[in-house]
């Protein structure tokens, strides 16, 4: 593949997998905590959470995710992944604010600043470094 | 129990990360257009280490469940970027990837965000 559809396709993935995973969450967070039970250790209380639309939605977004970031790990490094999707616990606190009405303070908001900082700086790097194993 | 359920959560998903990505390496480039999600299924179910993966993010999976049920998604969400430096220094050893100066220290970076953002 030519390197510079691969590194499209790498972005799109990037993309595509941060809106599931985020949103994903946000739906599952929302989900349990209209739960009139609390989980534990109980597997049948998280088999009843599972048939709350907001979990259940949540958990398909989420399966989704798993399947596009699959996708993408065969493409580029966990190392360069990793700091990459750190973008999500940004979404995920600025979804916690303006869905869930968390209170998030100015210390937690620097926090994502610096998260910003880092993950751009990662972006400039290469995607892949080690040599593939499998089949070409 | 808030902490007892952040630690499950991030050994099992350094497990999972580590089974994933060494597994998808020796499959070689993967695609998710419409033939290529069957494709990718068909893969899953014929690699173990990506079953034993899939294990350990559903325990991973579980315990961030209950985690968001009591804590802040603003918490849980961040408490669970806590295997980042363990993760990749494991994909460095383990792995064999290369991490630069750059990279490194957009890593630390990012790490120093999120534990600020747990506090």
């Amino acid at each position: 593949m030519p390197l510079s559809t691969r590194t499209t396709r790498t972005y799109f993935l990037l993309v595509l997998f941060l809106a599931l995973r985020a949103f994903g969450n946000l739906s599952l967070a929302w989900g349990t905590k209209h739960l009139p039970e609390t989980l534990a250790v109980d597997p049948m209380v998280y088999l009843r959470a599972m048939l709350h639309p907001g979990i259940a939605l949540g958990i398909a977004m989420l399966i989704l995710a798993l399947l596009v970031r699959l996708a993408l790990l065969s493409l580029a490094d966990l190392s360069f992944i990793l700091p990459m999707t750190a973008v999500g616990y940004v979404l995920a606190a600025v979804l916690g604010r303006f869905f869930l009405h968390e209170a998030v303070s100015p210390q937690r908001w620097l926090a994502v600043t610096l998260i910003f900082a880092g993950a751009s700086l990662v972006s400039s790097t290469p995607q892949a470094t080690s040599k593939p194993e499998g089949p070409q | 129990m808030t902490w007892v359920l952040v630690i499950v959560m991030v050994v099992a998903t350094v497990l999972s990360d580590l089974l994933q990505s060494f597994e998808m390496k020796r499959a070689g480039e993967q695609s998710v257009g419409a033939r290529g999600v069957g494709r990718l299924l068909r893969m899953i179910g014929a690699r173990r280490y990506l079953l034993l993966s899939i294990v350990c993010l559903a325990f991973s999976f579980f315990a961030f469940m209950a985690l968001v049920q009591s804590a802040p998604l603003s918490f849980a969400v961040p408490a669970s970027a806590s295997s980042f430096i363990l993760e990749t220094v494991l994909a460095k050893i383990l792995l064999h990837e290369q991490i630069g100066v750059r990279r490194a220290a957009g890593t630390l970076l990012v790490l120093g965000g999120v534990v600020l953002l747990g506090k």
